[in-house]
């Protein structure tokens, strides 16, 4: 009994310690500036130098937390834990977030940089006059390939190139139902925002006669083994092609022309927010063509910021994998906000066919 | 401390089962009759008498039989051993230091590990054998797997191997046994208690593990755990993910009955 009182104290007194340490670090932390802003980002998904620089011109100190999809995101911030001034979603969860009165309009007065985008990416149908949300980045869906392991024949510009026999066990999907049934979907030359059981059906007995040929349904992951020369094929997002084809170049990446997911990612003001001032400030901020141009440099997916295009590489943004033009750009879809229902559906095929891959 | 503890002293106690173990059940049952637009239903338990789901949980039986299975041929003769040692709670100590070590950081070692370039796949070279894809097969996730659950079913094995009266064992010996029919008859009968508490940390958490599916069986295999993890986050169906978890309860308590039940009967 001793010993365990013993024990128990001693267990206190540490936690007790802890905390207590714990509790300066954070006032130390927070002194210099009382002024402080949240970001909720994607992994990634940001040049930290840049987030340095922010405070050093605004002495506005930048709290950055990170996400690992659009839906847990929603989750944390519909629950307003904590007091998130910034968020990053795509445009189906956009929209979802605005049916859910989750976010804030945004000012565009405070925001003189806004001139620096590409008009094409203003006013999209998920977010009309820009009320709620400001263009961070878009991309694509499609292969990234190793040209040097892989059959000559094949270069991916039809989906049905997966299904090669050659590719026995060399393919690796993205885990992520929207993506690989709505790549189904595509191989079918459908809509990847198809609302139809039967549709649907087709395109997931379609992926199902794939299996053979895959080797594994992973997330990031997939960055490391490509670069390694471990995996030879994956279905992946331009951005993350582009971070693997910097490491490793013999990698190659195409969007094929059946049709793909074209997407937004894009900055909003959640209702969470605690600093809407700052939140604006930060925006205006990663807009900046000088900044804008070194974050594009870092993060590797592709922007809307024409004035930031002006000062990279011409061999970066003339490359149309990653910068397709908009006659390209009219063969991809953006993903629209399906509901619950039939997200739901979709995650059930998409179940179904992990089923079926051994 | 509390020799007699009046009603009143328990009272905290009961507060706290009610809370952080009936309420969580409850609520659980509650959200699993519950659909997508919030109303009263049975479609989820339906939905899981589907083919799909019926699969699922075969195969997440399947595997963790088999986790648990290599776990405890593993783990019972490395106990055994253990306590014929001079220094056997040294040597414990440093069998489950390992399991101090996080989890996902284990997981992600063996993503290196097993790799194309792995050293494991450097070691097979040395003897002329060809390039192996290990990562994403049954044997690499069946293998970390086990890597994670041995220091669990060990400590339980080991406590009743200690506890074991060593006099037993010489007096089998007097009387003639062979020393097969003695751990046979004397040695595992009187331990087998530490054996199905092993079992029960092992293959509870084996069918609803997670991560190592993605990571290192790269969704090639599916668990019960997995399909929960998808239905909230993903599909944000709290009902199926719900109608799982109570599911993966009932399978649970049937385990704890079944491993319970025959302590008496045999020895």
């Amino acid at each position: 009994m001793k010993s365990l009182v013993q024990a128990t104290v001693a267990i206190i007194v540490v936690c007790a310690l802890l905390f207590f340490v714990a509790d300066r670090l954070e006032s130390a932390g927070s002194a210099g500036s009382k002024d402080t802003i949240t970001v909720y980002n994607w992994g990634e998904y940001i040049d930290p130098e840049l987030i340095d620089q922010f405070t050093e011109e605004t002495g506005i100190k930048v709290i950055y937390e990170t996400f690992d999809s659009n839906e847990a995101m929603m989750t944390k911030v519909e629950q307003g834990g904590s007091a998130y001034d910034i968020a990053v979603p795509s445009e189906y969860m956009v929209e979802m977030m605005k049916e859910k009165n989750l976010l804030l309009p945004i000012d565009h007065s405070k925001l003189p940089n806004l001139q620096n985008i590409d008009p094409y990416f203003l006013d999209l149908a998920f977010d009309p006059g820009n009320e709620f949300t400001i263009p961070y980045f878009w991309g694509t869906v499609g292969i990234v390939y190793n040209p040097s392991l892989v059959a000559d024949h094949l270069d991916f510009t039809s989906w049905e190139d997966l299904w090669d026999p050659s590719l026995k066990d060399k393919v690796f999907l993205v885990d992520g139902a929207r993506e690989v049934i709505g790549m189904g979907l595509n191989s079918l030359g459908e809509s990847l925002n198809a609302k139809d059981d039967a549709l649907l059906r087709q395109a997931t007995d379609k992926l199902i006669t794939l299996s053979p040929n895959i080797k594994a349904i992973i997330g990031d992951e997939i960055t490391p083994l490509m670069i390694n020369d471990e995996a030879t094929v994956a279905l992946t997002w331009s951005g993350q092609a582009a971070d693997m084809m910097w490491e490793n170049e013999e990698l190659d990446f195409a969007v094929p022309e059946e049709g793909s997911n074209l997407w937004f990612d894009s900055f909003v003001i959640p209702k969470t927010a605690a600093n809407i001032d700052g939140a604006h400030a930060f925006i205006n901020f990663m807009l900046d063509a000088e900044v804008s141009a070194q974050n594009n440099d870092y993060v590797g997916y592709s922007t809307p910021n024409a004035a930031a295009m002006e000062l990279m590489d011409p061999e970066v943004i003339e490359d149309e994998r990653f910068y397709p033009d908009e006659e390209l750009r009219d063969n991809l879809e953006v993903y629209e906000n399906l509901g619950l229902q039939w997200i739901g559906k979709y995650n059930e095929y998409f179940l179904e066919f992990k089923m079926s891959i051994r | 401390m509390f020799s007699k503890a009046s009603k009143g002293s328990l009272f905290p106690y009961y507060i706290w089962i009610a809370l952080f173990v009936i309420a969580p059940i409850v609520l659980i049952v509650y959200y699993s009759m519950l659909d997508l637009n919030g109303n009263f239903t049975l479609a989820n338990y339906t939905a899981f008498f589907s083919s799909v789901y019926l699969k699922m949980t075969l195969t997440s039986f399947w595997y963790a039989f088999l986790i648990t299975f290599f776990t405890l041929l593993i783990a019972y003769p490395t106990a055994f051993l253990l306590t014929k040692t001079k220094h056997k709670h040294l040597w414990l100590m440093l069998i489950i230091i390992p399991s101090w070590i996080n989890l996902l950081l284990k997981t992600y070692a063996f993503i290196g590990i097993f790799g194309l370039y792995g050293p494991i796949n450097a070691f097979l070279e040395v003897f002329g054998l060809e390039e192996q894809q290990i990562l994403f097969t049954d044997f690499s996730f069946i293998f970390v797997s086990v890597y994670i659950f041995i220091p669990f079913m060990i400590i339980p094995i080991f406590n009743s191997l200690d506890k074991l009266n060593p006099t037993l064992v010489y007096a089998a010996r007097d009387l003639g046994a062979s020393s097969f029919t003695t751990f046979r008859r004397v040695i595992f009968p009187l331990t087998i208690d530490g054996v199905k508490s092993g079992i029960q940390v092992t293959f509870i958490p084996a069918l609803s593990l997670f991560m190592i599916t993605r990571l290192i069986a790269g969704n090639q295999v599916i668990t019960l755990g997995t399909a929960i993890e998808q239905q909230f986050l993903v599909s944000q169906n709290w009902g199926m993910g719900s109608t799982i978890a109570v599911f993966l309860i009932i399978i649970m308590v049937i385990i704890m009955l079944l491993t319970g039940q025959k302590k008496g009967g045999r020895a």
